[in-house]
This record gives structure tokens, C-alpha cells and sequence, in this order.
């Protein structure tokens, strides 16, 4: 059956872009990444320092990205933000990877029980839409961020599986893994020494794209509170704080961490894309 | 051609079944006693309350004793009993799915004309407006909904005034006027991603030797791409727009919590944030069912479309 | 002359392509002629064909005439080519599959240029399709208008592209590669079919020429009235049928009949060395020198030049070549 998961935004026909806008893309998440490791340092102020007097104050000197409903500086809350919102889907992405890649390894490679088990269990998981699959994880084991990164890691897995069988599979066909064949070599040992590294440009770029897609979905579910709750500091949490205070007329609690998501979302998918492009071609 | 069709159709089943299933034994992969998630609130738990629990959910029955139950009383309609609400799930659900159905066909409505639209035009006009096709869908595929819902809020809502923040609306206009900006929010994403398949389509029919040959006949442009292009390009066109449009019943749980509307989506949310179990696993089963059967349905459809696609080779 | 395409040279931007795709292409056909056109792959032969349509790759650039009953195709405003292409000239594709929308129907096919450029009712248009159908010897012509590309044999397919081609009645036919793709026997169906068409038109007095386009020199010089043969985008020889198998003049020439086996033939089979040149090769001389077994030091300088001989220049027995030893060839092969 053909389902819209993730990865489908992975674009048809992969064009090759030219690579200003990549520069641009890789010069921003360079720069966020940098943001989120020295924000103590960087930040004007604490980002749970409250000052009420300074409620929903606009840009100022002061506050060069405004104030939220607490007085909280917003500059200071999307640079520490940058943290959560950063290191969550790449520890969702190591779990569905590590999973998913020794799934559909050993799918590609052993065939029998486990890749009818591994397509047994993708066609259930394609049935939940979207991030319903998640959401039924964490109505039962409660919300928060581990809960929703382990759900996304289980989720994004047979996706991951899928496409690293595929990939094994030709990879598979090629005359030099007989040759390790005839040499009397194992099958595991072939898989980990040769198979998966022969992959890994393909699956880099895979995972690259993945990773924009994973922090939407987490910031979705921080923002559904389902995710990082408060105290913590994440930017689609701080949109849901922020949402109130729209309807005032106060655009900026709101659109701040709204604009570092979209950015940050669409760098990835910039370099993603070239580097997929890139690297799948390479091998 | 309607060879697979039994094949399909038990698939549909299989795969519905195993769904439901996941969605009802949940209950037992949660650490500690089932009766307790399923009580809703966990506090104030009394023993009577927990073996009324127990009693109204069979627990002391067999797992599959106890899916069989469930899946049968939902088959007729019988949903269970909210927590919260103190009420019939299924007239929960009844009194919002209206809502939820209009939000999705409005949405459907925005990303079928704007974004074949739109892919149709990048792929005709090389050059600028191509590339301005290309990177608006690479920007509204990176905006999650819930970011696009606040700043549509923030600019045609609070700052132009343009349409409504709260409220349903009244009458036929009114609901548009009050659901234009759900809508296209919900609609951002797969217009985006409609978008990029139909120019990606439209491309690859151009590219074939039957419209070289049709060039070679004489027809015209216009001929060329009603005859020739677009009606080959439809068939990925229309799948993907069913399929991203069965998506979209998802979609609706982030877009009406941003809008605050009352529908199913926002339900499932509410349900789980209070631990109202039934509630969760009532809406969660209606989407999956939505999203199954209109995927299924949309690949019964594609070989009526493109003769190319038999139906026995994509049942296997 | 039906089509006189006179001096046809056709380059590519710089960048694209290093030497002309065509160089001073001269050729006619007559009403009622067959002539062929050989030559390998990447010779120029479907280039040719294609701008007899006024269809020329992008960016080209173009000197010279093509012209259709002495009007010039490449001087053609948009409107008055469409008309030219529907009307005037059809074409037949070497795969009769990819020719054909695979979503269409067959009947569809064939009816839309009969309503779009004969004006038929719908109605006649799908009876005079029917009759189309069965003159080209399809079985069960009313059952075929129903159905599907993928439904029907290469062989079938390619019948159906030939009644369409003609259904507009067009005085020229561009068959290119119309039998490559098909089986042996299919293939000589398909070349019967063409000439019974050809004799039927020739005996209605509306002569209709064809270019027949094809890679085997042998079929084209058993098939046609007279020959071109191309390489690297040049016309190198030029002769009656008859001729060309008798006595080939051109080095080239004579090595594609070394190298094609026939019946009952002693002959050792001598492949021509080396490989056709692609795009980016190019030439200070004869463009076939580096191949040719004849070729002197001379010849790697020597600017093609046609050169007429047997007969009276321009009558039906004589033919031209461009090779800067054509005399010694033909001596020594007589």
C-alpha cells in the first residue's frame, strides 16, 4: 500500500540545487548549533527570569525579540530552547536508526520470518496516520519528552527499515559481497563490515531529511502538550505558551519559536536533499 | 479489471483488524493495573470503582475474548462510556465529526486547486516561476501546522482583521468565513507536497515519446498538454491527493486544538490529556478506519484511471 | 519535388555539441518515390526527418532549406507549421509503443486527427477510423478502436500508427525506423503494407513519397527506389537502389554491405574498425578517414565536397559520393 509517512516529503525527482542556498542552509544550522551549545553564554539574560513589569514588551533594546506573558526575554528562551529542540530528534533519530537499520538489514540479508515480520509490522504502523501511532503510545505510557521521542524512535524505525532493506537488497546482488561469499566470510560479519558502510551515504541523507521531519513532529507534540512540558525550555512549547497572547496582539511569544521551527526545518531540507542527492549518488 | 478486488479488500480487513487490535490491547503494554488507565483519573481510586471498572470492561475474560467484545459492541455503535463527559462516545463523536468532515473537504478543496495548480504552472512556465514553485513548496512543507495556524491568526485574524479568531459560525458563509483559516493551514503541507508530485508528473509525461509524436502530428500546444500531459499525469495526481487528503485526518488534531475548534481531532486531544481511555480508543479507531479505507479506496481507483496500473499487480 | 531539403546545416550551441549535428544535408523525394535514408546511430538520419517537421532541438542553429512543395519549412510561422504537420507530412515512429499515450484508446487514436484536421463528424470519424483499421489488415477493426496500447502486439501497434499517419492523407511519409523495433516477419508485413499503401496511391494519381529511415543498408536498398547513405551528419553517398548494392562507392558504404551477411554469401564478414563518432568528435577532413581502409594522409585535411558520376549528372542512373579517392574506388571495385 502506498502511505504518506515520513519521508515523503523527500522530494520525486531529486534535483540537483545549486548549492548557494544549501551554503545559506548549512551557514544557518551551523550557527543554531553553535546557538544551542553556547547559550549561556550568548543569552542577554536567564531564560526563566520573570519580570512582570516587562509583560509582552515588543522588540526594544532591552528585549531585541520582545518579552512573553511573564517577562521572560525571548531571545534568551529560543537560544536555550535551541538545546531541547536540537538534541530531542537526534536521540529519536539514533533509536529509530540503530532499529531500524538492523531491521532491515537483517530483512534484506535472511529474508524468511523476519522480513515478513518487518512488513507485518510496517503495514500496521502505515494504518495510524500522521502521528496518531505516537499519540496512542503516550495516552497509554503518559506524556513527556522520553515518552515522545521513543515513540517517534519505534515509529520512524520500519520506515527506516524499509528503505534500508531496499537498499541492501541491491547492494546484496553485487558481485564484490560473493566474492567475501566464496572467501568463506560470515553474513553478519559481511553486513557490518561492508554491506552498511557501502549504504551509509545513502542512509546519511535519509536521515538528514528525517531529522527536519522529526523536529516538527516533536515540536507538534510539545506543542499539543504531549511533549517537553513546562518548566523546560522548548520552542513548540513556547508557542503554545505564546498562543494566548496572539489574540492580544502580541505576535511575538508566539512567532518567535514559530520562525526557528520553519527555519530550522527548512535548512535541514535544503541540505537533506543535496546531501542525499550527494551521497546517494556517490556510491 | 476488477480481478484483485476480493484480494484487496480482505488486505483492507487484515490490516484493520491488526490496527484495532494494537489500539485495544494498548491497554495492556502500560505498566501497572489496566483498570486503572482505564478508571481515567488517577487519583480518588477506590476499590468499587476499580472492580466497577473491571466489571464494565471484562477484564477478568481472555484478551481476545475481551477484543472480540469490543470490536463487536463498536460495530454496532456501541463506543463505551466517556469518563469525562459522562456520556455516549458515539455521540461525542456524532456531535463533531461534522466539523472535522468540513475542515477536511474545505482543506482538500484549497490543496487540489492550488497546489495542482501550482505544479501544473511550474512545470508549463520554465524558469522563474518554477523556481518560485520549487522553493514556496520547500518552505510550506517545512512550516509545521500548528506555526503556520498562529502566524495566519496572527496577520489575517488580529493584524488585517479579515477573518474570525474564535467561534463556528453560523450558517452556510459563515462556517467558511470561521474555517478558511483551519483550513488552509491544514492544508499548507499537502499542498506542498501535491504540488511538487504534479509538477514531477506533468515532467515526466513531457518528457515521453507520445508527445513527440503528437508534436509531429501537428496538434497544439494547448492539445498537447490537455490530451497528452495532464491526463497522463493524473493518475499520480489523484492518488496522492487521496492519499494526502486521508492524511489530513490527523492533521486535524493539531489544527483544531491551534483554532480551538470542537471537532474529533481536538477530542482525541482533550481525551488523552484527561486519561479518557474510551474516548482515545474510539477516535483513534474512526481514523484509522477513515485512513485505511480511503487509501484502499484510492488504489481500487487508480487503475480506472491509468489503464497502466492493473489492479492484480498492485495487489501483489 | 515533393521534399527538397537543399544544404541543410544544423549546429548546436557551443558547449552542446562540437561538430554540426547535420552538414550540408542535400536530399529529395519525389511524389510516389521511396528513398532511403541508412545510417548509424547518432549519423544525423532522424535529425533529418524530424526537421522536415520544422522540429529542431533547442538553441539550434540553422542554415539552408528544407522545403515541401517548395515551400520552406523552416521559415514556417507557428500556426501554418501545426497545419503542415497534421496535414502535409506524417510521421511513423521506430516504437510504435512509446509512440502511442498508453492511456488513450486506439479509436481515439485515429479519430482525432480525422475531426481535428478533416472536420469529420465524430460519427464518421470513427466509421472512416474502422475502415482505416481494416485497410491496414488489423482483424477485428471495431473491437481494436475499444481498446488499449498495452492490449496490442508491436506489430499490430505499429499498423495502427501507420493508419493514423495516413489518415489525414498527407503526401509525404517519414517512416522512421517504422520496421527496427518489429520481428523479422512482422517486419516484412509492415513493409508490405507500406508498399501495396504506395502502389495504391501511385494507381489514385496522388503520388505519396516516402523517407524511409533505417539503420540496414541492405533493407533500405532492397526496399527503396534510391538511397542516401549518412555518417557523423553528412550525406557520403547517394545512388539508385539498384546501384548501391552492385557498386558502392564510398568507402563507408562498402563497409556496412562487408558487414551485413547475406544469403548464400561466401563473402568473410569484415566488420568496419573503430566506432561511430559521437557528438564531440571532431574532424579537420573526411569525417570517416580515421576508419577508413583507404584513407591517406591527405584525406585527414580534405573538406567533404559531393562529387557526381555515372550517367548524365542528375539523371536517374547517376549518384554522387563525397570521398576524395572516389575514383580509385570505383575502379577498383569494378
Amino acid at each position: 500500500m502506498t502511505t504518506l509517512t515520513a519521508g515523503a516529503l523527500l522530494p520525486v525527482k531529486v534535483r540537483a540545487r545549486r548549492p548557494v542556498p544549501v551554503m545559506v542552509a548549512g551557514g544557518f544550522l551551523a550557527l543554531v548549533v553553535v546557538a544551542a551549545v553556547f547559550a549561556p553564554l550568548l543569552a542577554p539574560y536567564a531564560p526563566d527570569a520573570v519580570d512582570l513589569s516587562a509583560s509582552l514588551a515588543g522588540t526594544s533594546p532591552e528585549h531585541l525579540l520582545g518579552t512573553d506573558a511573564s517577562g521572560q526575554d525571548l531571545l534568551s528562551r529560543v537560544l536555550y530552547g535551541a538545546r531541547s529542540s536540537l538534541l530531542a530528534p537526534l536521540a529519536l533519530l539514533a533509536l529509530a536508526a540503530l532499529l531500524g537499520i538492523t531491521m532491515g538489514t537483517v530483512a534484506a540479508w535472511y529474508g524468511g520470518w523476519v522480513d515478513t515480520l518487518l512488513s507485518r509490522v510496517t503495514d500496521v504502523m502505515y494504518a495510524f496516520p500522521g502521528l496518531l501511532f505516537v499519540v496512542l503510545v503516550i495516552a497509554v505510557f503518559g506524556d513527556g519528552l522520553t515518552t515522545s521521542v521513543v515513540a517517534m524512535g519505534l515509529a520512524y524505525a520500519p520506515t527506516i527499515a524499509r528503505y534500508t532493506r531496499s537498499l541492501a537488497l541491491s547492494e546484496r546482488s553485487k558481485p564484490y559481497i560473493d566474492a567475501y561469499r566464496v572467501q568463506g566470510m560470515g553474513g553478519a560479519r559481511i553486513c557490518v563490515r561492508h554491506l552498511v558502510p557501502n549504504l551509509s551515504g545513502a542512509l546519511v541523507g535519509y536521515l538528514v531529511v528525517l531529522f527536519g521531519e522529526g523536529l516538527m513532529s516533536l515540536a507538534t507534540l510539545s506543542y499539543l502538550g504531549f511533549g517537553a512540558g513546562s518548566p523546560s525550555i522548548d520552542w513548540g512549547l513556547m508557542v503554545q505558551e505564546g498562543q494566548d497572547a496572539v489574540v492580544q496582539g502580541a505576535l511575538l511569544p508566539a512567532l518567535v519559536p514559530g520562525t526557528a521551527i520553519a527555519a530550522v526545518v527548512v535548512a535541514f531540507n535544503i541540505v537533506g536533499v543535496w546531501v542525499s542527492d550527494r551521497l546517494g549518488q556517490g556510491r | 479489471m476488477l480481478r484483485g478486488l476480493p484480494r484487496r479488500i480482505a488486505g483492507l480487513l487484515a490490516t484493520l483488524l491488526a490496527a484495532s487490535f494494537v489500539i485495544f490491547s494498548a491497554v495492556y503494554a502500560a505498566p501497572g493495573d489496566p483498570a486503572v488507565l482505564l478508571s481515567g483519573s488517577r487519583q480518588e481510586l477506590t476499590p468499587e470503582k476499580l472492580a466497577a471498572v473491571r466489571a464494565e470492561y471484562h477484564l477478568d475474560e481472555p484478551l481476545v475474548v475481551q477484543y472480540g467484545r469490543w470490536l463487536w459492541e463498536s460495530a454496532q455503535g456501541d463506543l463505551g462510556r466517556s469518563f469525562q463527559y459522562r456520556d455516549q462516545v458515539a455521540d461525542l463523536i456524532g456531535a463533531r465529526l461534522p466539523t472535522t468532515l468540513e475542515l477536511v473537504a474545505y482543506a482538500t478543496v484549497f490543496f487540489v486547486v492550488l497546489g495542482v495548480g501550482s505544479g501544473v504552472l511550474a512545470a508549463l512556465r520554465r524558469g522563474w516561476a518554477d523556481s518560485a514553485v520549487v522553493g514556496g513548496t520547500t518552505l510550506a512543507a517545512s512550516i509545521p501546522s500548528f506555526v503556520a495556524a498562529i502566524a495566519l491568526v496572527s496577520l489575517f485574524g488580529v493584524q488585517l482583521g479579515w477573518f474570525p479568531v474564535t467561534g463556528q459560525g453560523e450558517g452556510f458563509t459563515g462556517r467558511l468565513h470561521h474555517l478558511t483559516l483551519p483550513a488552509f493551514a491544514l492544508a499548507l503541507g499537502a499542498l506542498a507536497v501535491i504540488s511538487r508530485v504534479t509538477r514531477q508528473a506533468m515532467a515526466e509525461a513531457y518528457a515521453s515519446d507520445h508527445v513527440e509524436a503528437a508534436r509531429a502530428a501537428g496538434l497544439t500546444e494547448r492539445e498537447i498538454v490537455v490530451r497528452h500531459v495532464l491526463r497522463n499525469a493524473l493518475g499520480p495526481i489523484v492518488t496522492m491527493c487521496g492519499l494526502v487528503m486521508a492524511g489530513m485526518l490527523a492533521g486535524t488534531v493539531v489544527v483544531e486544538t491551534a483554532f480551538g475548534l470542537s471537532g474529533v481531532g481536538s477530542l482525541l486531544v482533550s481525551a488523552i490529556t484527561t486519561h479518557d481511555f474510551p474516548v482515545t480508543q474510539a477516535v483513534l479507531l474512526l481514523m484509522v478506519i477513515g485512513y485505511v479505507v480511503v487509501t484502499t479506496l484510492v488504489d481500487l481507483v487508480h487503475p480506472l484511471i491509468d489503464p497502466r496500473v492493473s489492479l492484480a499487480g498492485r495487489a501483489a | 519535388m515533393l521534399l527538397d531539403i537543399e544544404n541543410l546545416t544544423l549546429r548546436l550551441p557551443s558547449g552542446a555539441a562540437a561538430r554540426p549535428l547535420l552538414a550540408e544535408v542535400s536530399l529529395t523525394v519525389g511524389r510516389g518515390e521511396v528513398v532511403g535514408l541508412v545510417g548509424e546511430s547518432g549519423s544525423g538520419k532522424s535529425t533529418t526527418a524530424r526537421a522536415v517537421l520544422g522540429m529542431l532541438p533547442e538553441g539550434a542553429s540553422v542554415s539552408g532549406a528544407v522545403r515541401v512543395d517548395g515551400e520552406d519549412v523552416l521559415a514556417m510561422e507557428p500556426g501554418r507549421l501545426r497545419a503542415h504537420r497534421s496535414r502535409t507530412v506524417s510521421m511513423v515512429f521506430q516504437d510504435p509503443r512509446s509512440a502511442m499515450n498508453p492511456v488513450r484508446r486506439i479509436g481515439d487514436f485515429l479519430t482525432e486527427p480525422l475531426v481535428r484536421v478533416r472536420g469529420l463528424p465524430k460519427r464518421a470519424a470513427a466509421a472512416k477510423a474502422v475502415e482505416l483499421l481494416a485497410a491496414v489488415g488489423l482483424p477485428d477493426p471495431e473491437r481494436r478502436m475499444r481498446q488499449r496500447p498495452h492490449e496490442l502486439s508491436g506489430g499490430m501497434l505499429q499498423r495502427v500508427v501507420i493508419a493514423a499517419a495516413l489518415a489525414t492523407d498527407p503526401g509525404l511519409l517519414l517512416a522512421d525506423e517504422a520496421t527496427s523495433a518489429l520481428d523479422a516477419t512482422t517486419q516484412a508485413e509492415v513493409l508490405a503494407l507500406l508498399r501495396g499503401i504506395q502502389e495504391e496511391r501511385r494507381q489514385a494519381g496522388s503520388g505519396l513519397g516516402t523517407l524511409f529511415i533505417t539503420h540496414d543498408l541492405p533493407l533500405a536498398a532492397a526496399y527503396c527506389d534510391r538511397v542516401y547513405v549518412m555518417y557523423a551528419g553528412r550525406v557520403v553517398e547517394h545512388q539508385p537502389a539498384r546501384g548501391l548494392f552492385a557498386d558502392p562507392r564510398h568507402p563507408y558504404t562498402r563497409g556496412l554491405l562487408d558487414c551485413s551477411p547475406a544469403l548464400g554469401d561466401e563473402r568473410e564478414l569484415r566488420p568496419i574498425p573503430g566506432r561511430p563518432p559521437s557528438l564531440s568528435d571532431t574532424f579537420t577532413g573526411c569525417p570517416f578517414a580515421p576508419r577508413c581502409p583507404r584513407a591517406e594522409a591527405e584525406c585527414e585535411s580534405w573538406t567533404p565536397v559531393t562529387v557526381p558520376f555515372g550517367g548524365d549528372s542528375g539523371s536517374a542512373d547517376g549518384g554522387s559520393a563525397a570521398c576524395r579517392r572516389l575514383e580509385l574506388v570505383a575502379r577498383s571495385s569494378s
